[in-house]
Parts: C-alpha cells; sequence; structure tokens
C-alpha cells in the first residue's frame, strides 16, 4: 500500500487491537474506519485507571468542640466558680 | 484635699446635673472612676487616655447602626476634669459578680455576634480596636524573675509580633474578607462590660472600640476554654449562640479554632500577665486559678516548637 501524502511504502502494525497503517517516508498514520474512535476509547479507560488520582479518604471527624491542641489536655478546672482570680478575670480587663 | 478628690467632687456635680439624684461613687478598676447618680453615670476614664479616639468613639456609638447593641451616652461630649476625659451615660445593671455562673453568656454572644456585622461604613471614621497591643503592654508591666514571669515571657516571644500590633505593623491582623479592612470590634470584651437597662442586655465600654479582627473579641472566653478554667457546656452554649447569630468572627461550622488560636493564645500570655503581676504585687505565691495559666502559656511555648528565642528582657 501506498502513503496517500508522499507515495512512500505503508507498513501495518497491530497494536492492541488497533490495526494500524504508517508511512516508512513520511511516517504518516492511516487509520481504517472506527479505529480512531477505538482509540479514543482506550485512552479514556486508561485516563481514567492512571491519571486520576483515587478519592482522597474522607478526613477524620472534627470535634469542633474539643479544646485546640495546646489547651489542657485533661478535663479541666472548672469547678472553681467563686475563686477570686476567676471571678476578678471573669469581669475585669 | 486631694487632686483625687477634687476629682471626685467633679464629676459628682456633673452626675447630680444630669441625674438629678445624689452622687455615689461605684467601684470599679483603679484606674477609673465611676459616680453614679440615678440613671446616669459620669466615668473619668484612665489617665492618659488620647482625646480624639475617645471623641471618635463617641460619635460612632450613638448611630442608630449600633442601636440595641452597644449603649448610647448621654451625650456625646468628652469633658475633661483634672486631665482626665469624662463620659456620661445611662445608669445599667451589671452582671451579678457573685453569680459568675448565672452570667448570660448567650445574651453576650448575640451582642457581639450583631456588633460585628453593623458595617464600618455605616459609622463615622473609628480608630484601630483596642486589644492586641495590650498583650506585649501586660507583660512588659512583670518586674521579677520568677519562674512563671519567664514562661510568661518565653510565650510572648513566640506569639508572632505582627498580630499583635508591634514590629512595623501599626494594625491588628486583618480580619476576614478579601477587604482586609477589618471589622467593628469591641476590642476589651469580659463579662464585666455588659450591662442591662429596660430588661435588655447590651455592651457598655467604648474605650477599645475600632476597627479590627473581630476574633479578639472571643479570646478570652476561648482562652479560658481552652486553658479548662470555663465549663465547656458554657464555651459550647456561647460558640452556638454566637454563630447562630451570624456572628462573623469564625465561621458559621467547622472549626472555630482556625481563627482563635492566635488571638486566645496571646489573650492568655496577657491574663497570665496580668495573674501574675497581681500575685507579685500582693507578695503570695499563685493559687490555682493562676497556675493553670502559667501552665498553659508553657503548652503555646511547646506548641509553638518553631519558637527558639528564650528572650528575658
Amino acid at each position: 500500500m501506498q502513503c496517500p501524502k508522499c507515495r512512500g511504502n505503508m507498513r501495518t502494525y497491530e497494536r492492541n487491537g488497533v490495526h494500524i497503517d504508517q508511512c516508512d517516508g513520511c511516517r504518516g498514520i492511516f487509520l481504517d474506519y472506527g479505529e480512531l474512535e477505538t482509540l479514543t476509547r482506550m485512552e479514556s479507560q486508561w485516563s481514567q485507571q492512571h491519571s486520576a488520582p483515587p478519592p482522597p479518604p474522607p478526613p477524620p471527624p472534627m470535634h469542633h468542640g474539643a479544646p485546640p491542641a495546646w489547651g489542657a489536655p485533661h478535663h479541666g478546672h472548672y469547678g472553681h466558680h467563686r475563686n477570686r482570680s476567676w471571678v476578678g478575670m471573669l469581669f475585669s480587663s | 484635699m486631694s487632686d483625687s478628690d477634687d476629682l471626685i467632687d467633679e464629676l459628682r456635680r456633673i452626675a447630680v446635673r444630669y441625674g438629678s439624684a445624689p452622687a455615689e461613687v461605684v467601684p470599679t478598676r483603679p484606674d477609673v472612676i465611676i459616680v453614679r447618680a440615678g440613671a446616669v453615670v459620669v466615668k473619668a476614664h484612665a489617665p492618659g487616655a488620647d482625646r480624639a479616639p475617645l471623641a471618635e468613639r463617641m460619635r460612632a456609638v450613638g448611630r442608630r447602626a449600633l442601636y440595641g447593641i452597644m449603649l448610647e451616652p448621654v451625650t456625646e461630649e468628652v469633658g475633661v476634669v483634672e486631665d482626665r476625659l469624662v463620659t456620661v451615660w445611662p445608669a445599667g445593671t451589671p452582671v451579678d459578680h457573685s453569680a459568675p455562673d448565672a452570667a448570660p453568656w448567650e445574651a453576650a454572644a448575640r451582642l457581639l455576634a450583631r456588633l460585628h456585622t453593623v458595617p464600618v461604613g455605616a459609622l463615622p471614621p473609628l480608630p484601630p480596636a483596642g486589644g492586641p497591643a495590650r498583650v506585649a503592654a501586660m507583660v512588659a508591666r512583670l518586674r521579677g524573675d520568677s519562674a512563671a514571669a519567664l514562661v510568661v515571657r518565653r510565650a510572648l516571644a513566640c506569639l508572632p509580633g505582627a498580630a499583635l500590633g508591634r514590629a512595623w505593623n501599626p494594625l491588628p491582623t486583618p480580619a476576614h474578607g478579601s477587604s482586609g479592612r477589618g471589622s467593628l470590634t469591641h476590642g476589651d470584651w469580659h463579662m464585666g462590660q455588659l450591662v442591662r437597662i429596660r430588661g435588655e442586655w447590651i455592651l457598655i465600654d467604648v474605650d477599645d472600640l475600632g476597627v479590627g479582627d473581630p476574633a479578639w473579641d472571643l479570646a478570652r472566653p476561648a482562652a479560658w476554654f481552652a486553658a479548662g478554667l470555663l465549663d465547656p457546656e458554657v464555651w459550647h452554649r456561647f460558640l452556638a449562640a454566637y454563630r447562630a447569630e451570624g456572628g462573623q468572627a469564625v465561621g458559621a461550622d467547622g472549626d472555630p479554632w482556625e481563627r482563635l488560636n492566635l488571638p486566645a493564645q496571646a489573650m492568655t500570655v496577657q491574663l497570665t500577665a496580668a495573674a501574675v503581676a497581681n500575685a507579685e504585687r500582693e507578695g503570695r505565691p499563685l493559687d490555682e486559678v493562676e497556675q493553670v495559666l502559667v501552665d498553659t502559656c508553657q503548652r503555646i511555648v511547646q506548641f509553638r516548637s518553631a519558637c527558639h528565642s528564650v528572650p528575658t528582657q
């Protein structure tokens, strides 16, 4: 078969079920009917499998009610409701 | 007769003129004098207060946008008596100091949320809100070299200076959004900054009102909760009420500490400095609550592990 563009010799390849004719001269590729669609379908399958990152794992549940990391590690001292320093701090600058 | 007596006598005359009742001195913090006559109080602001920013705040606080949120003065006028700035206010009923458990946390949260959503542009020009600059000033008042004082100084050194109005940045951290202009902020909120008038709670004290990061208005309860001093149930009621009212200092949901960490840490340092200074002045060891604050400062130092310097000046 002759290349329709440069009249060079075309060689036939079979890759993953797709039939490709490539010109030895200009390296142009000739596809049979339906083969472009086959390639497109294979490309999208490949990119789904390889390029799309896996969905990130769901973040751990946030305990919005928890004190910050630098906060008191235990359950606190909030029994001192009449402590003079506590009341002073609560009500004044 | 001392200068202070002269000052109080003049405050009494002003109070009686507005309040039409016998005047009496109301106990308050040592740098402020408050005289009450009937339905009116006269306040002598702290010595050295600047007139211009107070005058701006007085002009703003009577505006309609703040009605029902911050107490409106009897007059916008800023008087001067014996070198002290003097303002006149309606008298309200403060939160009962002997029953801190009954404090109106939700009402306070709703008022702060409403304050924070008032557009700055709806008011006359305002100075920066107080708050951030007070942290280093309070630590600078510590005199001793006790272990507690060293921990406080170390914790201050760990905080980013720009956020505290130190160094080159004269303004607090821009509040939120892309405007970078900040929000209306009380600047010194605690449970003493709330009175009841005609059955409704309302915010008082314009001295630090201005444009800033509203998260600083939540910094005290946030710091108390983080330290383990404030009952978690109270903190959650306060935060939930703030969010339900549309407060913008923290997001409507999600982790509030993204916005609260720095103000709450800075406030912890400030409160600890004040507590250690109190104990120093009274020549006594730290009580349990004060020690809890020092321990929290120690954890702030550990948490901000990037901090290596240990200035002691």
